[in-house]
């Protein structure tokens, strides 16, 4: 392109009153090899553009959101407090009740043992009654 | 709308939303969690999305805003925004800013823009909007979008005369 008008384009770019289809015929001049030595300074510029718009995002987009994962991981978390809150106590109950009736059956035990003891004790005194009532009523006869 | 549809519909203006927001928040990590923010604002409401004459449009406008938003909220929790972009990673952009230290003078040049000059550089010279789609992005009219978007050109190429005439480019 003429230089002339290159020199026109610079005068309508700075006013903004330039097309973009100009604006691209500027970019181009200034990425090209041979730019009049007067205007080198506006080479950067228009490099910096062409550099800019060749920035890519490169991560993938989630349309789930990372804050909702932590709130449903929240609740998780309290569910699995309250469970296991609940079946501790639940065993903890267990254990007292368990050893509640442990303690009632060996009171039996015992109870129990007293009375044969006194049974037995009966039992041997009756003997001795039978015995002496026979001797009694033998010598009746 | 499903997944698929609006796949099509909205992942040819990604790259342009990230660059808005790039442009706008300096920094690309920053720019890419606002991108997938975004994304997944208009997936929530893509019933809506119909009712828009251009979806991509739209999205540049929520880009805008929603880094307006990023941007106040950090003044706000007084977070410097300044260095951010020094720690970030080589992107492709980055690495071929360090080979030509005098395309980076201009991004900083644009950087010192008022906000809405950035805007319609990013929108005119990067993107190549028509004056009557940025006019509709930012709700203003043809007319000012033109006045502005001489005033920010006048202004990077006066600085950069400047600085070429001293010779640091």
């Amino acid at each position: 392109m003429e230089l002339a008008n290159i020199e026109k384009l610079l005068e309508k770019y700075l006013n903004a009153e330039t097309t973009l289809a100009e604006e691209n015929d500027l970019k181009n001049y200034f990425l090209s090899d041979n730019i009049a030595p007067h205007l080198l300074e506006y080479k950067s510029l228009f490099e910096y553009f062409s550099i800019s718009k060749s920035e890519r995002y490169t991560k993938t987009i989630h349309l789930k959101s990372q804050k909702k994962k932590w709130k449903w991981l929240s609740v998780a978390a309290s569910l699995v407090l309250i469970v296991s809150v609940y079946s501790i106590k639940q065993a903890n109950d267990r254990r007292i009740a368990e050893k509640a009736y442990a303690d009632t059956q060996k009171a039996f035990n015992l109870l129990s043992t007293n009375l044969n003891k006194g049974t037995v004790a009966i039992g041997g005194q009756l003997k001795n009654i039978e015995t002496v009532e026979r001797k009694i009523f033998k010598q009746q006869h | 709308m499903n997944q698929t549809e609006f796949l099509k519909t909205v992942i040819p203006f990604k790259d342009k939303v990230f660059r808005l927001a790039k442009r706008l928040l300096t920094s690309t990590e920053e720019a890419e969690d606002a991108t997938q923010e975004l994304y997944f604002k208009l997936w929530k409401n893509k019933s809506q999305l119909k009712n828009y004459r251009s979806i991509e449009a739209f999205a540049m406008t929520m880009t805008k805003n929603y880094c307006f938003d990023r941007l106040k909220s950090k003044q706000a929790s007084n977070l410097s925004l300044v260095h951010s972009n020094y720690q970030e990673k080589g992107t492709p952009l980055q690495r071929q800013i360090e080979l030509n230290d005098s395309v980076s003078i201009i991004e900083k040049l644009i950087e010192e823009l008022p906000k809405q000059q950035k805007i319609i550089i990013q929108m005119r010279d990067i993107e190549q909007y028509e004056f009557e789609e940025i006019a509709e992005m930012l709700n203003l009219n043809p007319n000012t979008v033109r006045v502005s978007l001489s005033r920010a050109r006048k202004t990077i190429r006066e600085k950069l005369t400047k600085q070429h005439n001293y010779g640091v480019s």
